[in-house]
C-alpha cells in the first residue's frame, strides 16, 4: 500500500494491519505520540470539509508530526489554472504525506501518480471518501467485536451516498455478511452495486421500502442524509428529506444491540433524542475516524521508508 | 467485388455489420501509406451479413480496441500469401486512449494531458469502468 485511494484496493491483510493499529493506538496512544516528529501532512482540500480536514490534522498532531495546506480552492494556485499534477508536484517537495479532498472525481489517483509521497483520497466528489469507510469498520469492529456475520442495513440516500457504496463493497468480502437496502423507489442502491459487487460474491442482500419492518432484524443500522445538493430539482428533495427519520419509537423493535451509525452531519434523519441510546455509534464513529487515519498516516509513511 | 489477395498484412474478419468504419477509425487505418480495402455487408453463412478489412501491410496492430469494438472478430495474419496465423479476440482487461470519459464530473474532463483509461470490470456484460470516476463507459 503506497497510496490510499479507493479502499479495494486494500487487501483483507492490509486492512487488518490498519484495523490493528488503530486498536492499539486506542489503547496505547503514549507509544504512538512521538512516531511522526518532524514530519508534514499537507492537507490540500479544494473543496471545504472542515470535519475531514480536521480529523486529518488531529491525527498527525497526536502523531507528534505537523501539518500544513489549504482548506478551499481560492487559497490555493488551482485558482491561477494549476493542474491537479503540477499541485500535486510542488507539494511533494514540501510534505511528507499529503491528504486531498477535491470535487473532481479520481483527482487524488491523478495526484497520487506523480507527488513522489503517499496520497490520501479524502473524498473526490461523489466518488470515494476510503477513511469514512474505515473510519465505519473500526466503529463495527469495536461495536460488533466482528465483521463478519452481520446484518447490515443501509437507509436513506443510497442512490448517491458514496459512504454506502463504498462500506457495502468493504463489507461484502467478510463472510456471513447480509445487507438491506432501505430507501424510497428515487434512491435505491445502484444496478452496478448490486451486479458488480454483491452478485459476483454471491452476498444475500434485500431491497425494502420501510424502515420500520426492516429494523429488527438488523445487527448494524447506517443511516444517510438526503442531500441537497445531489437534487435537479427542489420538489424532489422536499418531498424526500423527511422519509426516513430514525426515532426512539422506531427503536422499540430494533435489537438491543443494534449499532446505529451515520456519516454526519445529520440533518434530522436521526431524531436527536436517540442521542442517547446506548445503541448511537455516530459521535464514536467520528472519533474511530481519527484513529484509523492515524493508523493509515503512520503505516504509509513506514511503507514509503519516510518513518 | 473483387480485392485482391494481400502478400503479407491482414484480413479483419466477421466484423459486424456497420462497424467496420469505427474500426477503421479506431486504427488510424486512413493514415497509412499501405493499400486497406474496406467492404460492408459482405454476405455471410455465420452472420447473415459482415464487414471485412484488409490492410496491405503487417505492423503492430491494436488489438485491444479490436476486442472492445467487437470481441467476435477474427485476424487472419498473412505473410507471403499465405495465413500463418488465425487469432480470436477478447475483451482486454484496460483501455488506454481508446475511447474518452464522458463524465462532467470526473477529473479527465479538466485536467489538461491526461490519457482516458478504462478497465473491464464485468466481462459477462462488457462493462468498462473510467480508472478515476468509475463511470461507464459508452459503447465505442
Amino acid at each position: 500500500m503506497k497510496h490510499l485511494i479507493d479502499i479495494m484496493e486494500l487487501s483483507p491483510a492490509e486492512l487488518d494491519t490498519l484495523l490493528d493499529t488503530a486498536e492499539d493506538i486506542i489503547a496505547n496512544p503514549g507509544k504512538y505520540a512521538e512516531e511522526c516528529r518532524g514530519k508534514k501532512l499537507a492537507t490540500l482540500f479544494f473543496e471545504p470539509s472542515t470535519r475531514t480536514r480536521l480529523s486529518f490534522e488531529a491525527a498527525m498532531l497526536e502523531l507528534g508530526g505537523s501539518v500544513l495546506g489549504f482548506s478551499e480552492a481560492q487559497s490555493s494556485s488551482a485558482a491561477k489554472g494549476e493542474s491537479v499534477a503540477d499541485t500535486a508536484r510542488v507539494v511533494g517537495c514540501y510534505a511528507d504525506i499529503i491528504a486531498m479532498r477535491h470535487p473532481k472525481e479520481g483527482a487524488p489517483l491523478v495526484a497520487s501518480r506523480v507527488a513522489g509521497v503517499p496520497v490520501i483520497n479524502a473524498g473526490d466528489g461523489g466518488h470515494f471518501h476510503p477513511t469514512q469507510t474505515l473510519a465505519d469498520l473500526l466503529t463495527i469492529r469495536r461495536e460488533k467485536g466482528t465483521l463478519g456475520n452481520l446484518t447490515v442495513g443501509f437507509c436513506g440516500d443510497l442512490k448517491f451516498g458514496r459512504t454506502v457504496h463504498s462500506l457495502t463493497a468493504a463489507m461484502s468480502r467478510y463472510a456471513g455478511s447480509r445487507f438491506v437496502f432501505i430507501s424510497p423507489e428515487e434512491l435505491r442502491i445502484p444496478e452496478y452495486v448490486k451486479s458488480e459487487v454483491l452478485a459476483p460474491r454471491d452476498v444475500p442482500f434485500a431491497e425494502m421500502r420501510d424502515l420500520e419492518s426492516a429494523i429488527q432484524g438488523l445487527d448494524v443500522l447506517y443511516m444517510t442524509r438526503v442531500q441537497k445538493e445531489r437534487f435537479f430539482n427542489e420538489a424532489d428533495y422536499v418531498r424526500l428529506k423527511d422519509t426516513y427519520i430514525l426515532t426512539p419509537e422506531k427503536l422499540h423493535r430494533a435489537k438491543r444491540e443494534l449499532c446505529i451509525m451515520h456519516p454526519l452531519p445529520r440533518v434530522n434523519e436521526i431524531d436527536v433524542r436517540v442521542d442517547d441510546d446506548p445503541r448511537a455509534c455516530y459521535f464514536k464513529q467520528v472519533l474511530y475516524g481519527k484513529y484509523m487515519r492515524m493508523a493509515l498516516i503512520l503505516l504509509l509513511l513506514k511503507e514509503a521508508g519516510r518513518i | 467485388m473483387i480485392i485482391g489477395q494481400l502478400r503479407d498484412g491482414y484480413v479483419l474478419d466477421h466484423i459486424t455489420a456497420g462497424r467496420g468504419m469505427d474500426i477503421y477509425h479506431l486504427l488510424h487505418l486512413g493514415e497509412l501509406d499501405c493499400s486497406v480495402a474496406m467492404i460492408q455487408n459482405a454476405d455471410s453463412v455465420k452472420m447473415g451479413r459482415k464487414d471485412i478489412i484488409k490492410i496491405g501491410k503487417l505492423m503492430d496492430l491494436d488489438f485491444d480496441v479490436l476486442g472492445f469494438v467487437d470481441p467476435g472478430i477474427t485476424v487472419d495474419i498473412i505473410r507471403d500469401g499465405r495465413r500463418v496465423e488465425k487469432k480470436r479476440l477478447h475483451l482486454p482487461e484496460k483501455l488506454t486512449g481508446v475511447i474518452r470519459c464522458r463524465n462532467p464530473r470526473c477529473i479527465t474532463s479538466t485536467e489538461q494531458g491526461l490519457i482516458h483509461e478504462f478497465r473491464l470490470t464485468d466481462r459477462e456484460r462488457k462493462v468498462y469502468r473510467c480508472v478515476y470516476c468509475d463511470s461507464a463507459a459508452r459503447k465505442a
